[in-house]
């Protein structure tokens, strides 16, 4: 059974139809591409695949249960977590503040033992900070875990946000075009990072992204919308021929 | 673990210390009642500010309705204690959990329909709130209507006006460095960012509006049995406003902040009768020069900690409770 499936999705605004009959599959520890031109809607399939949106039509099935209708932070709970695409931290906070507050919904203690600082405080909050750390380690970061969140370098606090979604526990990950911005270099650091995570976490990772560099050079899958529609599925290879891609692209 | 004990002892002792101190100087009469009135007052500021900070320095939603909650803790609170017999402090301490419970009560209801809107929406539908309670109490027959509520018990003493500032400082300290503080904090931070890790937004707003609310309305028992007459003028949306004042000259989200503007906000205003006509000019003027040479409050993001300070200034992240509460 697939991980995540998406049947006949759709969202309309008013009368402006943003996306329609969009259908995919992915299956667990899968890495796929989600592009298309500007304003194909691939946004919004994140919006409503995380809750931000209600669709107008379609269901979601994660694991075989429908998703619709569930708050964004029970999407979280269920297991899909995001970046965005103008990145979005706890800018005043720690960097380790940022992944802390990302395990909130794991963690068990209650209002009372938190306000009386009971044992259940002391041993949640150290297991937490030990599990935030480790993870900034992953990311090489550990030694800005005391850095406010906005005075990093943009390419870290990209990284930041990723670190921040995986402390969230996902079984799916969804990337917001996370190379926007970066320069090759990094756009290279960043593609053995998603490789790296996908393999370490055992999650499924979906990514948005124009480079199509990264895009072919580590996506096993891609899916290619246009107009709200899917207009192609396949391999890397299978895309760059398909006609109706390059038709979208560059006008037939 | 060391550490810890540490900061605990040097807190408690501070606390003991600065109440003996105090008391000392009262029963000595170096402190006259006009004073110790003073000391009230700044305790009774204190848990307001500090509340206050909690949903708009923390949560970052601008509610403009704290006097209202404040008028129902103090009206419930005086209304309980003239009906029931029973020895001084229990009846204080009952009558005040009474008017907070019923406060909280109310800003949990309110929570529900407020939250539906965002920055200056918020602002105004809270004011809209707050004016709402006031006119209510003011047309009530058990409050007393427009001629006030007066035959008040004095109840309110220093002594428990102290400990319940501080127990209040704690309660929002340890609060604020838990799991449920830090998805306050991202609210105010990323309410979108927050939700999209897991927390619900809805439930931690509604949380610390009530949260709030309760500790507005257990100021407001404390002052009802310490002015002893409560007139439904006293809630107006002008407490609110200085409430508001206090938290931002403070520093939002800064919790000694909050507590040392209380105490100069409280004080100030009597340094300044001897100018007569001049004081509010004087006042005004003193809090735009603040505003503008410190735009982030007094204490900007630091928080005062004794502990760290006897200490040397070592770098303690945050594992530790570190901070003196005992500052009144």
């Amino acid at each position: 059974m697939a991980l995540l499936e998406t049947k006949d999705l759709g969202i309309a605004f008013g009368g402006l139809r943003a996306v329609g009959n969009f259908n995919m599959k992915i299956n667990e520890n899968e890495l796929i591409g989600l592009i298309g031109p500007n304003g194909a809607g691939k946004t919004t399939v994140f919006n409503l695949l995380t809750g931000v949106y209600l669709p107008t039509e379609g269901a979601i099935y994660l694991n075989g249960e429908n998703i619709v209708g569930k708050k964004p932070f029970e999407i979280v709970e269920k297991g899909i977590t995001r970046t965005f695409q103008n990145i979005r931290l706890f800018k005043d906070l720690s960097v380790l503040d940022n992944v802390k507050i990302a395990f909130h919904h794991k963690m068990k203690y209650s209002t009372a033992a938190g306000i009386f600082r009971l044992k259940a405080y002391w041993k949640e909050e150290k297991e937490i900070e030990e599990k935030a750390m480790e993870l900034l380690k992953l990311f090489d970061m550990q030694d800005s875990a005391y850095t406010t969140a906005k005075n990093l370098p943009y390419g870290q606090q990209r990284k930041l946000e990723i670190a921040r979604a995986l402390a969230a526990d996902p079984k799916l990950l969804l990337l917001d075009e996370p190379a926007a911005g970066m320069n090759p270099q990094e756009t290279k650091e960043l593609m053995d990072t998603i490789h790296f995570i996908r393999d370490k976490f055992k999650i499924a990772i979906l990514l948005i992204e124009h480079d199509m560099g990264l895009v072919m050079g580590i996506c096993e899958r891609i899916v290619v919308i246009d107009y709200g529609m899917t207009i192609a599925t396949g391999t890397p290879e299978e895309i760059k021929q398909n006609k109706k891609v390059i038709g979208a692209y560059l006008g037939e | 673990m060391n550490s810890r004990w540490k900061a605990n002892t040097i807190n408690t002792t501070s606390i003991i210390l600065i109440y003996v101190i105090l008391v000392l100087l009262i029963r000595m009469g170096f402190i006259n009642s006009y004073y110790e009135g003073i000391l009230i007052e700044m305790g009774i500021n204190i848990i307001l500010a500090v509340s206050l900070n909690l949903a708009t320095g923390y949560l970052g939603q601008l509610t403009l309705g704290h006097a209202g909650f404040m008028a129902i803790g103090a009206y419930a609170a005086a209304i309980f204690s003239s009906r029931v017999n029973m020895p001084d402090l229990p009846l204080l301490l009952i009558s005040i959990i009474i008017g907070g419970l019923l406060a909280a009560l109310l800003g949990f209801l309110m929570a529900i329909p407020v939250f539906r809107l965002r920055g200056d929406y918020l602002a105004i539908i809270t004011l809209g709130f707050g004016e709402i309670i006031r006119v209510i109490i003011l047309n009530l027959k058990i409050t007393g209507g427009g001629k006030g509520l007066s035959g008040i018990l004095p109840l309110t003493s220093f002594s428990s006006v102290y400990f319940v500032t501080i127990i209040t400082i704690a309660i929002f300290y340890t609060l604020i460095n838990s799991r449920h503080g830090r998805a306050i904090i991202s609210i105010r931070e990323d309410e979108i960012a927050s939700e999209a890790v897991g927390i619900s937004t809805k439930y931690y707003k509604t949380f610390a509006f009530t949260i709030a609310a309760f500790f507005a309305g257990i100021a407001g028992g404390l002052f009802a049995h310490h002015t002893l007459v409560l007139d439904p003028k006293d809630f107006g949306f002008i407490r609110s406003i200085e409430i508001l004042i206090i938290v931002v000259l403070g520093g939002m989200g800064n919790l000694t902040g909050s507590i040392l503007a209380a105490i100069i906000i409280t004080i100030l205003p009597r340094m300044l009768m001897g100018f007569a006509d001049w004081n509010m000019i004087i006042y005004s003027i003193l809090l735009i020069a603040m505003m503008l040479f410190k735009p982030g409050g007094l204490l900007g993001k630091r928080e005062f900690s004794l502990y760290k300070l006897l200490a040397g200034r070592k770098k303690s992240h945050g594992n530790a409770p570190v901070k003196n509460e005992g500052s009144e």
